[in-house]
């Protein structure tokens, strides 16, 4: 009894609408994202900055690869499409390219994105290819129960490193700034606001903007490094340093010292469509709106 | 107030008073909204949802300062907070 | 601005048709990749596309380039790509995307001699099995194969045809000689091309459901940014295109993928009979063989050889009827093509022994001769002959 009361005390008299929720297929939620996952905090500031963005949602698409982040597109209440394992991004480039009214989001993960797909990533870059690219980075391959990625630290323990990784990982902002992204920042999940304002600013604006997440898996890679979920987020709270413009050659993510957070690169540059139609479709000028 | 990083004009700016809300359902009982909620708003509960998870019980409900911060925290969709108007003569003393 | 149908006479290579082809049927986005012996296809497409309102982008590899014919299909644009061996086995991964979310769009393989690098500037016919089979998992899907830049102008618009009415990847299956061979291509007024649009979704937004059987099977097709609000996944889904991970759901979906173009055969399953009345002997041939097989059944008559030919304009799905309504009246098929078996074993399956089947084939990198084949004729029509 005394349950029923305290939840009735909890609810908005019986049905509970999240403010997402109009974003939301939730029919399909509770979402299959095991309890503490940093996927739900990074899609949830991804859809708040969708909203705050203010495009017109009708006409914006997710897109996902293959792994737990790219089960994102399948809760989106949005045109949505998970598409195959790394792949999300040339799938994205053809929706934007054949229909340059729509505003697409690439919400994936980092193996989907930058191992398997590392080749699209930076030619989508390059090409300053207008999309969005969420990532979420929680160092390793989740889906599949925790192996080693290219963001994976050194030493790191994973099912493929039971001793430690050998390698050394991506600095994922350096790399995307490298190839050529014109929009740069990488926040974690604790700065939901940052990260919802840094979608928000990517939605509205040309190019090829590259956000990445720092987000804790604790089932697959915090259980095996010995981080519980809450020193995950405490890491993140005490050893993030934010400095906007930063330059990205300092972004290594592990290592010692703190992990640097901020918007570091907001640059304009013309984008693929717009100097596509520059030089080939002159035509299309006056109606040339991305 | 428990802050990161205290705002210079923490003194002079009025709080807000919210009213949260647990979809109980939907939380998977990580505790990321009990352990930063910033006015400890939030705690730890006995009883379990229809998934046998733990949803956090609302046990500070008048502190709630609608700061969404458990919001944006929630991996599930499963909590949020909705602000209250604030009557002028609203008793600031007792939310803060 | 140059016209979209290029009507008139013209002296083109195959490749050069297929773009043509392509542009008359609609299609305006190419996503490519540069590949002997398919590279032109890409080049006309550079060329052409945007003046008719299209996109042309060149991928950093066919797997991204198969990767945006799609996403470029979802959002409602007619969308091809072109390869050839090493890049066709690069595009299967997706290629099983398109056939598992139903996605119109159509691939070009202008096959060499493999395999891996084998003979790049070469042509041979050993892809076929690849075409049908490539992909993981069971599916299935359209390839057509013509024999000459006519027809490859004319095969690649039944190829968009064929792509938007059932809503499956269409292959077009030619090979190096066709590619790059210049010979007449006459394209016809634009009025009087056939050109299908896909169905697309219509009604309430709210009850749609993005893989809800419609007519002959095919679910109506909403585009991103329509307002359906869409999900599609490479997963196994229902109707609504949600996943759900069930051996009933993989058999319903499965099923319905394979029905629909099972049950539209007559509608896809071109071929073309030469002398077939009072032929003793079938050549079956497809793309560049048809031509081998031409010469080699004038030379077979001149001896007085009762040879006919069933040329497949579609090969895949494989044209069942025709070869079985032949199986009972002929006394041998020959399989003409350039590999070392692959259509050759449908033909002997649907023969079902009721006649001998034997193939004239090689390695590739060359035509096979009519003499080889007349030779092959001979063979066949000897008591107990073996190929
Ligand atoms: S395995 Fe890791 S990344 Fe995947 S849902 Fe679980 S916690 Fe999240
Ligand atoms: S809105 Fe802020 S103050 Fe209110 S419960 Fe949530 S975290 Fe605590
Ligand atoms: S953050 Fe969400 S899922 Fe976690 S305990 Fe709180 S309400 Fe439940």
């Amino acid at each position: 009894m005394a349950q029923t009361a305290k939840k009735q005390d909890q609810t908005t008299g019986g049905f509970e609408h999240h403010p997402l929720d109009d974003l939301l297929r939730t029919d399909r939620i509770p979402h299959i994202w095991c309890p503490g996952c940093g996927i739900g905090p990074t899609f949830s500031a991804t859809l708040r900055g969708i909203l705050a963005s203010g495009v017109d949602l009708g006409s914006t698409v997710m897109v996902s690869g293959i792994g737990c982040s790219g089960r994102a597109a399948g809760y989106v209440k949005l045109d949505s499409y998970h598409t195959t394992h790394g792949r999300a991004i040339p799938f994205a480039t053809g929706m934007k390219l054949a229909n340059p009214k729509l505003n697409v989001v690439v919400f994936s993960g980092d193996g989907d994105l930058f191992a398997i797909g590392g080749n699209h990533f930076i030619h989508a870059a390059r090409r300053n290819m207008d999309l969005t690219v969420i990532c979420v980075n929680n160092l390793n391959y989740g889906m599949t129960g925790g192996q080693a990625a290219a963001t994976t630290p050194h030493m790191a323990k994973t099912t493929t490193t039971p001793k430690g990784n050998p390698e050394r990982p991506f600095n994922l902002p350096l790399l995307a700034f490298a190839a050529g992204a014109t929009f740069v920042a990488r926040w974690t999940v604790l700065h939901g606001r940052d990260l919802m304002e840094s979608v928000q600013a990517a939605m509205t604006r040309r190019g090829f903007s590259f956000i990445e997440v720092l987000a804790p898996c604790p089932i697959n890679y915090g259980r095996r490094n010995k981080e519980l979920p809450l020193v995950t987020l405490r890491n993140y709270q005490v050893n993030t340093i934010i400095k906007n413009e930063a330059s990205p050659a300092e972004l290594a993510a592990s290592g010692s010292g703190p992990i640097v957070l901020g918007r570091f690169v907001d640059e304009n540059r013309e984008s693929f469509l717009s100097q596509y139609d520059k030089t080939y479709r002159p035509q299309l000028a006056p109606a040339g709106k991305e | 107030m428990n802050y990161w990083r205290v705002p210079l004009d923490a003194e002079v700016i009025p709080l807000t008073r919210g009213q949260v809300h647990v979809v109980e359902d939907r939380c998977k009982g990580c505790g990321y909204c009990i352990a930063y909620c910033p006015k400890k708003v939030l705690a730890p509960s006995e009883h379990y949802n229809k998934k046998g998870y733990h949803p956090p019980l609302v046990a500070k409900p008048a502190d709630c300062v609608n700061c969404h911060y458990c919001e944006s925290i929630c991996p599930e969709f499963a909590i949020f907070s909705v602000e209250i108007p604030c009557s002028p003569d609203a008793d600031r003393k007792d939310a803060a | 601005m140059p016209p979209v149908v290029l009507t008139g006479e013209h002296y083109m290579t195959g490749d050069e048709a297929i773009a043509e082809g392509a542009i008359a049927a609609g299609c305006r986005f190419f996503g490519g990749y540069p590949i002997t012996p398919a590279t032109e296809v890409a080049e006309r497409m550079a060329h052409r596309l945007p003046g008719v309102g299209g996109v042309f982008i060149q991928m950093e590899d066919e797997i991204a380039a198969m990767a945006s014919i799609i996403g470029a299909s979802c959002a409602g644009v007619k969308a091809m790509t072109s390869t050839s061996g090493p890049g066709f086995s690069l595009m299967m991964e997706n290629l099983g995307l398109a056939a598992i979310t139903e996605t119109p769009c159509v691939v070009v393989n202008v096959q060499r001699a493999g395999p891996s690098t084998g003979l790049p500037t070469q042509g041979a016919q050993g892809d076929m099995m690849q075409a049908r089979w490539g992909s993981h998992g069971d599916y299935s899907l359209i390839a057509l194969a013509p024999s000459t830049a006519q027809e490859a102008f004319h095969e690649t618009i039944r190829a968009f045809n064929l792509a938007e009415k059932y809503r499956v990847p269409v292959l077009v299956m030619t090979d190096e000689v066709v590619g790059h061979m210049s010979e007449r291509v006459v394209i016809p007024e634009a009025s009087k091309l056939n050109v299908i649009e896909r169905v697309k979704a219509r009604g309430r937004k709210d009850r749609y459901r993005p893989f809800e059987p419609g007519e002959n099977g095919v679910p109506p097709m909403a585009a991103a940014g329509e307002g359906y609000c869409v999900h599609v996944t490479g997963l196994t889904h229902d109707e609504r295109g949600y996943p759900v991970m069930t051996a009933e759901c993989q058999e319903s979906m499965q099923t319905r993928l394979f029905a629909k173009i099972e049950r539209n055969l007559d509608d896809i399953a071109l071929t073309r009979g030469f002398f077939l009345d009072d032929a003793e002997i079938v050549l079956v041939s497809y793309g560049v063989s048809v031509r081998t097989c031409r010469a080699a059944m004038e030379e077979a008559r001149a001896l007085g050889y009762k040879v006919g030919l069933l040329q497949l304009l579609t090969v895949w799905p494989f044209p069942e009827e025709a070869v079985r309504a032949l199986a009972g009246r002929v006394k041998a098929f020959i399989t003409v093509e350039i590999n070392l078996g692959q259509i050759s074993l449908e033909v002997e399956r649907l023969a079902a022994g009721l006649a001998p089947c034997f193939l004239a084939g090689h390695c590739g990198g060359t035509l096979i001769s009519p003499d080889a084949v007349v030779e092959a004729v001979k063979r066949a029509l000897k008591p107990g002959g073996k190929q």
